[in-house]
């Protein structure tokens, strides 16, 4: 069954008094533990699409399933506590927050989802462990760099253990040497079975995953396979 | 929202107060001083209140006071440059009032004199007051060493005298008053007896020194020295003179007061008229004199001083409104200078009740904290009042509930806008905000 299932989905904006349509009509399916890239010019909807994909806008009209479940017509709360437990952001400036330490950084997600402090406080250690953290874990995100940020930020959204996860340009604010870090505790993830949306300009961040799917106007335009594993 | 999380948002408010410290203690200072005044002015009016409830408990209940006053002048006919006055309470009066009305129990004539009293090398003003041995029952004063005034002195006017305490030291310096003769206007007075003031409160209060003019006692002489009336009478001329715009005006007055006693305090409204009947009556209806009702002081008393507390605390109340409003204002900075950690938050499963609770527990702490040091400091200040400005504060626990109340109500009030509108900010646009 597709983890997230998207049916005639539009998304219209008010401008004055123009209706503007961002989405017209998608379609879209995507399987556990693909990695997809979406990809499009500026004004294609990428980033409308990725809202409504993290739960954070609805959609004027159609359906979206995440998991099974429709979420197309949640209520605000109902859509936090889906944001929280079913999708980890990773964003193209990190959105760390700053007063927080790389620890209780990991531990926002957890803390609305209800964990108990001893408990989110393991998981966060054992994440940062993961993307390579583990003796920053008192560090504040000011005083790390960016390829590190974003690898809190990649834990962060591991957190809750989400259906999938949703980054929007990873790589964007970063070096080649950072960048490539960055795809590859990505690629670790997608290997290990984690289902992986990657909304970005670069080519060669799609040509690592195994579907690219381009957006133009609102629509889907084509949708490549890399066959190269 | 569970306990767990309770502390967790606690915690959270603490570090990024924390982050901000200047800006928070500044805050927090509105509410201080707002908390700080509503205690500090509730004391001063409290202790204000309770002293002149004293002051007028101490004028007795159950007493009615007959005061001469001065009749209002009748045109002065020109060129008589030498006037005779003859005004206010008399013998005959206090006599009258024993033997007609019913249900009076003590009747008690005084006159006061204004004089000087000498001992050895030393003066002090004072003021003089003949009265009969049961002035005590109308009066708070009460007898430290020696006796007060007996029957046998009144009878044969004895030249007796009981000095205020107050005097004292300023007469006699160390040595003991008792036995030693006090010369006043050229006769001498043993001291049989040192009365105390008043057991409660001091005299230098603003009300307590109002409420004596008013009843006028104590004309700034240094205290009082009580002689038998009837000594008083022969030793001293009713007569006094005063000149004014070239004539010689002589007044002529017997008694100054009459205390009047019942046996309860119902009995001192009727009581009130039944005097005024009967004064009228024998005063022929001339103004010369006054009754005054302690029980009727305290009521005014008490609705001035009620007056009084919500004028001071509407004003501090007011000072605590503009500091909520300084935490609002601050909290409003706050809330869109963190707009992207709240897009942050929500979009990371924050629900627009966890950023209000987030938000509304940092005014919160800003304001128990800030109603907390308000409180000791509050209570610091009626301290300080009471030790530099003599002036008797009392700080109420039902103040402190209050201020403390105020405060939080305060903190929530202001804090409630911000938090909503931290809490309904778009996430999207959130996460863009730079």
């Amino acid at each position: 069954m597709s983890i997230v299932a998207i049916e005639n989905l539009c998304k219209a904006y008010q401008l004055g008094s123009l209706e503007v349509y961002a989405l017209r009509g998608l379609d879209l399916s995507i399987e556990q533990g693909e990695y997809v890239a979406i990809m499009g010019p500026s004004g294609s909807g990428k980033s409308t699409l990725l809202n409504v994909l993290g739960c954070l806008d609805r959609p004027t009209s159609g359906t979206y399933q995440i998991g099974g479940e429709d979420v197309s017509k949640l209520d605000d709360d109902e859509l936090s506590k889906i944001r929280g437990s079913r999708i980890g952001f990773v964003f193209q400036s990190y959105n760390l927050i700053a007063q927080l330490n790389v620890i209780e950084n990991i531990e926002v997600p957890m803390f609305y989802k209800g964990f108990s402090e001893h408990d989110s406080a393991e998981r966060a250690k054992e994440l940062a462990g993961i993307v390579g953290l583990g003796d920053r874990i008192k560090h504040r995100p000011p005083e790390l760099s960016g390829g590190q940020q974003q690898r809190v930020a990649i834990a962060r959204a591991l957190a809750n253990k989400p259906l999938i996860i949703l980054a929007d340009e990873p790589t964007g604010n970063l070096d080649t040497e950072s960048g490539s870090e960055i795809l590859n505790i990505l690629g670790d993830l997608h290997k290990r079975g984690t289902t992986l949306i990657i909304v970005t300009h670069d080519d060669h961040v799609a040509a690592r995953t195994e579907r690219a799917i381009h957006l133009l106007d609102g629509r889907i335009e084509r949708q490549e396979y890399n066959h190269k594993r | 929202m569970h306990l767990f999380g309770v502390k967790r948002t606690v915690k959270l408010g603490i570090k990024s107060l924390w982050m901000h410290r200047l800006r928070s203690a500044l805050t927090t200072l509105g509410i201080i001083f707002g908390v700080c005044s509503v205690i500090a002015m509730l004391a001063i009016g409290e202790g204000a209140s309770q002293e002149a409830q004293e002051a007028i408990t101490r004028l007795g209940s159950t007493n009615l006071l007959i005061e001469t006053v001065e009749p209002p002048e009748e045109r002065a006919d020109t060129g008589e440059t030498q006037r005779m006055r003859s005004f206010g309470l008399t013998y005959k009066d206090a006599e009258s009032i024993r033997n007609t009305i019913p249900n009076v129990e003590v009747v008690v004539p005084i006159r006061e004199i204004d004089q000087e009293a000498r001992y050895l090398r030393r003066k002090v003003a004072i003021k003089i007051v003949g009265t009969v041995p049961w002035y005590r029952e109308v009066s708070s004063i009460h007898v430290v060493h020696g006796r007060f005034l007996s029957s046998i002195d009144l009878h044969q006017q004895q030249s007796v005298c009981v000095v205020d305490e107050q005097i004292v030291s300023g007469l006699f310096g160390f040595e003991d008053p008792l036995g030693k003769d006090v010369r006043i206007h050229g006769n001498c007075y043993r001291v049989v007896g040192v009365a105390g003031a008043a057991p409660v409160g001091g005299q230098e209060n603003g009300f307590d020194s109002s409420m004596q003019a008013a009843t006028g006692s104590d004309g700034g002489a240094a205290g009082s020295i009580y002689l038998p009336l009837s000594t008083s009478k022969s030793r001293f001329t009713e007569l006094t003179a005063s000149f004014s715009g070239g004539s010689l005006t002589i007044e002529r007055v017997q008694l100054q007061k009459i205390t009047v006693k019942v046996k309860s305090t119902e009995q001192v409204l009727p009581m009130r008229d039944i005097l005024d009947t009967l004064l009228g009556h024998l005063h022929k209806n001339k103004k010369d004199y006054r009754i005054i009702i302690p029980l009727e002081l305290l009521r005014q008393a008490k609705r001035t001083t009620l007056i009084f507390s919500i004028v001071l605390g509407s004003i501090a109340t007011i000072s605590l409104l503009v500091g909520g409003i300084g935490i609002m204002n601050i909290m409003l900075a706050t809330v869109s200078e963190r707009t992207r950690e709240i897009g942050i938050r929500r979009a990371l499963g924050a629900r627009k009740h966890d950023i209000i609770v987030q938000f509304l527990s940092e005014t919160l702490l800003l304001t128990l904290v800030g109603g907390i040091l308000g409180i000791v400091l509050g209570s610091l200040i009626p301290f300080l009042v009471t030790h530099f400005g003599h002036m008797r504060t009392v700080i109420t626990g039902s103040s402190l509930v209050l201020a403390f109340g105020i405060s939080a109500a305060v903190g929530i009030t202001f804090g409630l806008y911000p938090a909503y509108r931290a809490a309904n900010m778009d996430p999207i646009e959130s996460l863009r905000h730079e």
